[in-house]
């Protein structure tokens, strides 16, 4: 019962602040409704027993990725909200009807595609998979498949780094 | 010590994380007058000076006063202020700093259960799997604090400080996460009590008397090898904004920085969050390094003192340690700091991590205390049998 109401709070929340975020035209407070929604999103991976990810969600983009944005939006200086704003552009229009029907379709595949569990079963959550160790296990054990991508990644991820430093030395 | 089950009909295992918060939240308000004539009073000794000593004897009702003058200051606020973000941002800081001591290990108590057995219960508000990263986070999320407050004050200096503040925090993270990893290699868990645990063994595993298990030189700030507990207190001195690191209030060039327009209880609110988080980052090193609720050597007299007393003198050396750089270090140049940050700390961290990953090889998976297969059982209820020897903990 709990975890239904705090599911309900959490995602009407999370769609509420989503959607300041889009129409709020100052755009600190539109960086700030962002960061709601990715807290809303990691308690809503609490209820789904995942808490390294919802750590891992708040230390990530709540707390590197959106501090970076908000230093930014600060240090450009936009001035007033109303500067950002395009006059006569058919943008807003089409994206809001373009989202309407996104909505409809979405809706619609819920109700019209039935996923036929068998006789007897109940969706659950597996406790264990959420956990720091659950999630170190599926990563590193040499007998699951996700070795190889994960360590892939991590290159990828190095070859970034290291482009952005090339990127930047170039022009200092 | 150890406490019956029930008393008068009340089932006690349950309740203890509720004792936890209203302890933890309780001692943290109580502490924070005393906080700041400890740190007065220490200064001031270190400066050859008297220190306060009109309010109450020896000075100890100048914080009272304090607060009292702040309760009835006018709340004054920029007229091109941001108003709700300006209001939002104290809040925030706040907010952060107490919920960030949820996961201290306290201490763990032991229940005598009816049929027998031994229960023992973490004195912790959630003694939650991902402790670490708990903290982490939330204290990544005190930057929102610093920076909102400086951006919506409408005040060059406080911008200033507040972009300071989020480029001191975002640096000296990487390097406090580095530290913590490494205990988190050698301890194999995420979870406070758990690492607490993992430092109540023989120093090393080596074959020594009674007396030296779970004693000082078994904790991790010798087991990880000095390094990852030097790192981490400088780190954490950082990211509570503290000297000789607070350049975002660095009242010589930036007036107050982040709050130079806060007044009366809003200001009031960032010093409370600034002392709430250094008394949650020196836990965590108590937790991490400092062997948490453990007494310094396994003999009598200290082992009859609750845990608890035990965190609490640990934090407070923490304490005590902060006012001592401050009366100590002038401010870092701003270069210097990032410099210390990024080319100092952050490698020596990682080549650290590195050599103790080699090292952590070689030994046995079997100590790590998080090895035994996890039953799906809730962080309140975590029922562990336990043989009578233990049970004087």
């Amino acid at each position: 019962m709990v975890t239904v109401i705090a599911f309900w709070v959490l995602a009407i929340l999370s769609v509420v602040a989503s959607i300041a975020m889009v129409v709020t035209k100052n755009p600190v407070r539109s960086a700030l409704a962002l960061v709601g929604t990715f807290l809303c999103v990691a308690a809503l991976y609490i209820l789904l027993s995942a808490q390294f990810i919802a750590a891992v969600q708040v230390i990530v983009y709540a707390g590197a990725i959106m501090v970076l944005f908000l230093f930014v939006i600060m240090l450009l200086n936009l001035g007033s909200p109303g500067a950002l704003r395009e006059r006569g552009s058919l943008q807003p229009v089409i994206a809001t009807g373009m989202g309407i029907c996104f909505l409809i379709a979405l809706l619609l595949s819920g109700s019209l595609i039935k996923l036929r569990l068998p006789a007897g079963a109940r969706p659950e959550v597996y406790e264990p998979l959420g956990t720091v160790r659950g999630i170190g296990i599926n990563l590193f054990d040499p007998k699951q498949p996700w070795l190889f991508p994960f360590e892939a990644t991590s290159i990828l991820l190095l070859v970034a780094v290291v482009g952005a430093i090339i990127m930047a030395k170039r022009k200092v | 010590m150890i406490f019956p089950e029930f008393v008068g009909g009340v089932h006690l295992p349950p309740l203890v994380p509720y004792i936890a918060l209203a302890g933890t939240i309780g001692f943290i308000l109580m502490i924070l007058p005393g906080l700041i004539w400890i740190e007065r009073v220490v200064i001031a000794l270190m400066q050859d000076r008297s220190g306060p000593n009109r309010v109450g004897p020896r000075g100890l009702l100048q914080s009272t006063a304090d607060v009292v003058k702040l309760f009835f200051k006018e709340d004054m606020s920029p007229k091109s202020a941001d108003i709700k973000i300006y209001y939002l941002a104290p809040f925030l800081t706040v907010l952060c700093a107490f919920s960030a001591g949820g996961v201290l290990p306290l201490q763990t108590l032991t229940f005598h259960l009816a049929n027998g057995d031994f229960q023992t219960v973490p004195l912790t508000v959630g003694d939650v799997n991902i402790g670490v990263l708990y903290i982490l986070a939330v204290s990544s999320l005190q930057v929102y604090g610093v920076v909102l407050a400086g951006w919506a004050s409408n005040n060059k200096y406080s911008l200033l400080g507040g972009l300071r503040g989020s480029a001191q925090l975002i640096s000296y993270e990487l390097s406090m996460g580095l530290a913590i990893l490494c205990v988190v290699l050698f301890s194999g868990t995420c979870q406070l009590n758990k690492i607490v645990d993992a430092q109540s063994g023989a120093p090393f595993g080596l074959p020594l008397p009674e007396i030296f298990n779970g004693s000082i030189f078994s904790w991790f700030w010798l087991g990880t090898g000095i390094i990852p507990v030097v790192i981490y207190t400088i780190a954490m001195i950082a990211e509570t904004n503290r000297a000789p690191f607070d350049l975002p209030e660095a009242e010589s060039e930036l007036i107050a920085g982040f709050h130079t327009e806060y007044s009366s209880m809003k200001f009031a609110m960032f010093f409370t969050g600034e002392y709430v988080s250094m008394l949650v980052v020196s836990g965590l090193n108590a937790a991490l390094f400092w062997g948490g609720p453990l007494p310094p050597l396994n003999i009598i007299p200290f082992t009859l003192i609750p845990g608890f007393v035990w965190f609490i003198t640990k934090v407070m050396g923490g304490i005590f340690f902060y006012t001592w750089l401050r009366a100590t270090y002038p401010r870092l140049r701003y270069d210097a700091l990032m410099h210390l940050g990024w080319k100092r700390m952050l490698p020596l961290g990682l080549v650290w991590l590195f050599l103790l990953a080699v090292v952590s090889l070689g030994r046995s998976p079997a100590k790590s205390a998080d090895n035994v297969p996890e039953k799906p059982v809730t962080a309140t209820q975590q029922v562990q049998t336990l043989p009578n020897a233990v049970a004087h903990r």
